[in-house]
């Protein structure tokens, strides 16, 4: 592509790079004006953070004026980081500063971050143990899911004696299974996977049925007139046309995976965030508890925007039809 | 360019009645005892009011559905169910949303499991219709008119026998589908394709077709087949082409009097 026919991203607005930088720079000078209330080797580390993050959106600003990606980029997101760093502020002011909440319940943003560098091999191995868990069981609640999803949707005795058991037994809540699956599973990975399985199964199977279900008639006949044969109306026109019903199967899938991970690390299996947060809370260590919870925010929302990755590009054909 | 050789095949359609139970389970006749039959390459049209069942007999035909009685014969053989030897097209374009032009074209030869072998076709259909420049492209961007030749290509792909066409140009604007007309003419004279329109306009009858086929509702019935003798290409302002408008109209019951 030529240079000349890109499109010119007009320069940020200077009240966003002016609350961008004011914002990292109150962060900043508020910690060093009541970081005096802790014990100095408590607070160094997010001494180090802010400065980091000063530096950074310094460095930013400066460099958006020769890169233009840069510059599209903070003119979206400029004044949400802004209001995060305005938060954290207050965050600080509220626990270090003024001692308004009680402790050990609610620690200061320097506590948290320093626990997050203290247990940083942990809270590393703990995210892999839960990153692999999470794997293994979606991918095989997504696959049963869309397989049975299927059968029902498209095979009508497989919908008279399958939807009936989906309907009774889909909605108990995966995690109502631990006493069950804690006797019957020899250990308790494979019970925790089973476990995130169903959870991921029950949307997965009753959004794709009803996707296929519904698949216009019209769609159907006209690839008989081409020569279609089943397997091509199931694969070619049914499966396609469920797409869009089938991610949102997906979608609410993770999210009752997240929930089954958690619960199922807490009383299961004993490693991964889920087991590490519930240990850090026995120990009252609540900087730890606040770390395990950025953390699996930051994991969390990382799978779920890289889903939303994966429904574009799919869903490509449905660019400018359907918004959600 | 795509040969010019006799495509089509002959339609006979014997006896014919179609039932249907109303959600109420009132039964309701929509063909009663229809015959009539089209020669090889022959263009003809159906013209009629709302529930005189033109649509039924197409579908039919297409062997979507069953008749209650009777029989449908294509050529020498009698059809069971639905064929890539007779191409469908609606009023909806019913582009396959998920598939680009260029796909939703080739569709009918994976179908039938012979893309491999006949993928050189495909730029030649996108060619015939005159969407080089928007093959890539996915139907939601398409104009009606636009997507109505894609679903017209993707029915020609497979050289079918018979075309059906389910009031095809019915949704689109007055210029659009008088263009439409003649591309659809110009198609069926190269390839010889038996057509058969079902169509609420009676211009568009008398412009297209050899013979016109008047079917009166409840139940559906042939009322009358009429030979439409004027040399092509036709031109909708000659005499004779308001000349026989008028008996249409007549027969339908809408003359001016």
């Amino acid at each position: 592509m030529p240079a000349d026919s890109r499109v010119k991203i007009p320069p940020l607005p200077w009240r966003t790079a002016l609350g961008l930088a004011g914002a990292a720079a109150a962060a900043l000078v508020v910690h060093l004006l009541i970081s005096g209330n802790e014990p100095p080797a408590e607070t160094h580390a997010f001494t180090v953070f802010t400065t980091i993050l000063l530096g950074l959106v310094l460095l930013g600003l400066v460099s958006q004026f020769f890169w233009s990606g840069l510059r599209l980029r903070l003119r979206e997101t400029g004044p949400i980081i802004a209001a995060a760093f305005v938060l954290m502020v207050l965050w600080e002011i509220i626990t270090t500063g003024i001692r308004l909440l009680p402790l050990p319940y609610f620690p200061s943003p320097a506590r948290v971050i320093q626990s997050m560098i203290d247990d940083r091999i942990m809270i590393w191995d703990s995210t892999w143990h839960s990153l692999i868990l999470l794997i293994g069981g979606y991918a095989l609640g997504v696959c049963a899911g869309v397989v049975s999803g299927v059968c029902i949707g498209w095979f009508s005795p497989v919908r008279y004696w399958g939807m009936p058991v989906l309907k009774v037994v889909g909605p108990i809540p995966a995690t109502a299974w631990i006493p069950l699956a804690l006797v019957v599973s020899p250990s308790a990975v494979i019970s925790a996977t089973c476990l995130i399985a169903l959870a991921v199964w029950f949307p997965v199977t009753m959004l794709t049925a009803s996707g296929i279900s519904n698949t216009r008639v019209s769609y159907l006949d006209v690839a008989r007139t081409l020569g279609a044969k089943p397997g091509f109306l199931i694969f070619r026109v049914a499966i396609p046309a469920a797409m869009p019903n089938i991610f949102i199967g997906l979608f609410m899938g993770l999210g009752s995976a997240f929930l089954t991970l958690v619960v199922a690390e807490t009383v299961g299996v004993k490693s991964g965030l889920g087991w590490y947060l519930s240990w850090a809370r026995e120990w009252a260590e609540y900087g730890k508890v606040y770390a395990a919870l950025v953390i699996m925010a930051v994991f969390f929302s990382s799978i779920m925007s890289l889903l939303f990755k994966v429904r574009d590009r799919v869903l490509v054909w449905q660019k400018g039809v359907i918004k959600w | 360019m795509v040969t010019s050789s006799v495509e089509g095949s002959s339609v006979s359609v014997r006896n014919v009645s179609q039932h249907f139970l109303s959600p109420e389970q009132v039964q309701f006749c929509a063909l009663d005892t229809v015959s009539l039959s089209a020669k090889a390459g022959e263009f003809i049209s159906f013209v009629g009011p709302s529930g005189c069942g033109k649509s039924t007999l197409l579908r039919l035909i297409a062997g979507l559905a069953s008749p209650s009685s009777g029989e449908v014969l294509v050529g020498d053989e009698k059809i069971s169910g639905p064929s890539a030897e007779r191409g469908l097209v609606f009023q909806d374009p019913n582009l396959f949303p998920w598939l680009s032009v260029r796909q939703n074209i080739q569709s009918g030869l994976i179908a039938r499991g012979v893309l491999a072998s006949k993928k050189h076709e495909v730029d030649e259909f996108i060619q015939l219709v005159g969407l080089e420049s928007f093959a890539n492209a996915y139907p939601h961007h398409l104009s009606g008119g636009m997507a109505q030749r894609v679903a017209l290509a993707r029915a020609l792909i497979n050289h079918p026998k018979v075309l059906l066409l389910d009031e095809p140009l019915g949704a689109l604007d007055a210029f659009t589908r008088m263009r439409m007309q003649d591309e659809v003419l110009r198609i069926w004279q190269g390839r010889g394709t038996t057509m058969l329109l079902v169509t609420h306009d009676i211009d568009e009858a008398i412009y297209m077709s050899d013979s016109i086929v008047l079917m009166s509702p409840r139940p559906g019935r042939i009322e009358r087949i009429i030979p439409v003798n004027i040399p092509r290409p036709r031109d909708r302002a000659s005499p004779e082409f308001l000349r026989l408008r008028g008996e249409i109209l007549e027969l339908l019951h809408f003359a001016g009097h």
